[in-house]
């Protein structure tokens, strides 16, 4: 036990021994000066006299935000219904491209470990180090601005998402139904169907809204790079200055965004 | 004559439903997302034409990410990536010492009623946007360049470090809060000897994936002008230049991989 003798003969408890306080002491200095070396370089081009003119900028843009104007709501109707369309849609694309992806990378189903086990890893971690706004930069590049590229970008972010999670819980399941179902003869596709479908398939479910719930709040901003949705008026507005309809599509999003949330708990709660 | 009687069974097995055990809730259940689904299929007007010519482009992107070029724009990708690697570090740091007095105050057990309420309404207010759409007003502040970056990002770590770690801090063991507090501890002794070993194996692995975290949107929020690699990555793709492109989203997939292993190393070591 680390213990300090003081001059007077008392002995006091001390959390750490005098070796370990020293390295922890380092640790924290290099943990400062890596901070502090970060920021000289992050910083070597700002121009400091914007930053100290943000707290006047803010107020000025604070001051033309309110109050919202709330009539613009009524054109925000049709944007609402493609930006829900674009995350409903996108997320059951995705979904349908995830569940062959999963069972191609979970150690137990996969038929082989040595190459497809790979590639369908490497498919997840590729689409899930790459969000959604980028996927749909470079599809609206590609496809055209439209529904279409953000339905896509929503679909491809989504794969490695419910892939990850989904091939986890396939290799976490109870290996003795997968025994008595092969037990009776059954096929490799039998085996898949009656032993582990019905183990996975309420956290599937529950994986599946999860992400339907986030992909509300991206398809939300995805028209800001041409994709279609609120965001595409987001950007209009932005490049108008107009200010009032900006809060008005900032509340629209947070709205439909507790909304989605809000169901998405609820269903999850009633599958899982 | 006692006549034989006979109940009959099926003779073959059906699987029965795993939800929805209703007959008609079933068909009302797929039946509606069928309709919907066709409605929104058909509100949706797709320029063939524009996707078929860009069938050719997608396949350039292609070949451009399988042999990505490095070279020709390797001064601005490496401009990128330092200023993304830099905001990522110094937002991660900056976020967590925000986030430790928040996450405190934001535990029922820790704090009286009055700050719990204005520390979770913090949380709330930060995990409610996206970090694209707080990065559009810090940059309409701040101007453009990283230091807006720096300031989105952090705030965003704010919601989610503190909330998870004010959740930690709610399911601690109380035993030991107890028996710190019959030492006749004051309350910053309690939070250093009875809170802080219970919850930091949490929050150094918090911290670790929201590192992770950072450095993914470090490079979405470049494309609304917060600096960093989604900066380059816009460029490259406004110039239709795929091969640069390609060569900018493989460095990003490494780095996550990277980052993502590293901190699974660590985690395991310190759980």
């Amino acid at each position: 036990m680390p213990v300090s003798h003081s001059l007077d003969g008392n002995n006091t408890w001390r959390k750490l021994t005098p070796r370990r306080e020293l390295i922890q002491w380092i640790g924290w200095l290099m943990l400062v000066a890596f901070f502090v070396f970060c920021w000289q370089i992050m910083t070597k081009d700002t121009i400091w006299a914007f930053i100290y003119d943000a707290p006047r900028q803010g107020g000025d843009i604070l001051s033309r935000a309110f109050p919202p104007r709330l009539f613009y709501l009524s054109e925000l109707i049709a944007p609402l219904w493609d930006t829900l369309n674009m995350a409903t849609l996108g997320t059951l694309a995705g979904t349908l491209l995830a569940v062959p992806i999963a069972f191609l990378a979970a150690r137990n189903t996969t038929p082989s470990l040595l190459v497809l086990r790979p590639i369908a890893l490497f498919l997840i971690v590729a689409s899930r180090s790459i969000n959604s706004l980028i996927w749909a930069l470079l599809l609206v590049s590609i496809l055209g601005p439209g529904l279409l590229a953000g339905i896509i970008a929503i679909a491809l972010r989504s794969i490695g998402f419910v892939g990850k999670l989904l091939y986890e819980t396939i290799e976490e399941i109870d290996q003795t139904q997968v025994e008595a179902v092969s037990s009776t003869g059954a096929s490799r596709m039998q085996v898949i169907d009656y032993a582990i479908v019905p183990q996975v398939l309420p956290s599937f479910l529950g994986i599946t809204v999860f992400r339907w719930d986030i992909n509300i709040r991206e398809s939300a901003i995805l028209g800001l790079v041409g994709a279609g949705g609120l965001g595409l008026k987001l950007q209009s507005s932005l490049n108008m200055l107009a200010w009032p309809q900006v809060t008005t599509i900032f509340i629209m999003i947070l709205a439909t965004v507790v909304l989605s949330e809000w169901i998405s708990a609820a269903v999850r709660k009633v599958i899982v | 004559m006692a006549e034989v009687v006979s109940t009959r069974y099926p003779a073959r097995w059906r699987r029965p439903p795993m939800f929805l055990k209703s007959k008609a809730m079933r068909w009302l259940v797929y039946g509606g997302l069928l309709i919907y689904v066709v409605a929104a299929v058909a509100t949706i007007d797709v320029n063939w034409a524009r996707a078929y010519e860009g069938l050719e482009r997608g396949w350039r992107f292609l070949q451009g990410f399988l042999v990505p070029d490095f070279s020709t724009r390797w001064r601005d990708i490496a401009q990128g990536l330092e200023e993304s690697l830099t905001m990522t570090v110094t937002s991660t740091i900056a976020g967590i010492l925000v986030s430790i007095p928040i996450g405190m105050g934001g535990a029922r057990n820790l704090a009286p009623a009055p700050v719990y309420y204005a520390c979770r309404s913090i949380i709330a207010t930060s995990r409610a946007f996206q970090e694209i759409i707080i990065a559009i007003l810090l940059v309409a502040m701040f101007g453009f360049g990283p230091f807006a970056g720096f300031l989105t990002l952090t705030f965003a770590t704010i919601g989610f470090i503190a909330k998870l770690l004010a959740d930690a801090i709610e399911e601690i063991d109380e035993w030991q809060v107890e028996a710190i507090r019959a030492t006749g501890a004051s309350w910053l002794q309690l939070v250093n000897y009875a809170v802080q070993p219970q919850v930091m194996p949490r929050l150094i692995g918090l911290s670790l994936y929201r590192f992770d975290i950072n450095f993914r949107e470090s490079a979405v929020i470049g494309i609304v002008g917060a600096g960093g690699i989604g900066a380059t990555l816009n460029t490259s793709i406004d110039r239709y230049e795929y091969d640069s492109a390609g060569a900018v989203l493989i460095l990003i997939i490494v780095i996550v991989m990277l980052a993502e292993f590293g901190s699974s190393l660590i985690r395991k070591r310190v759980q």
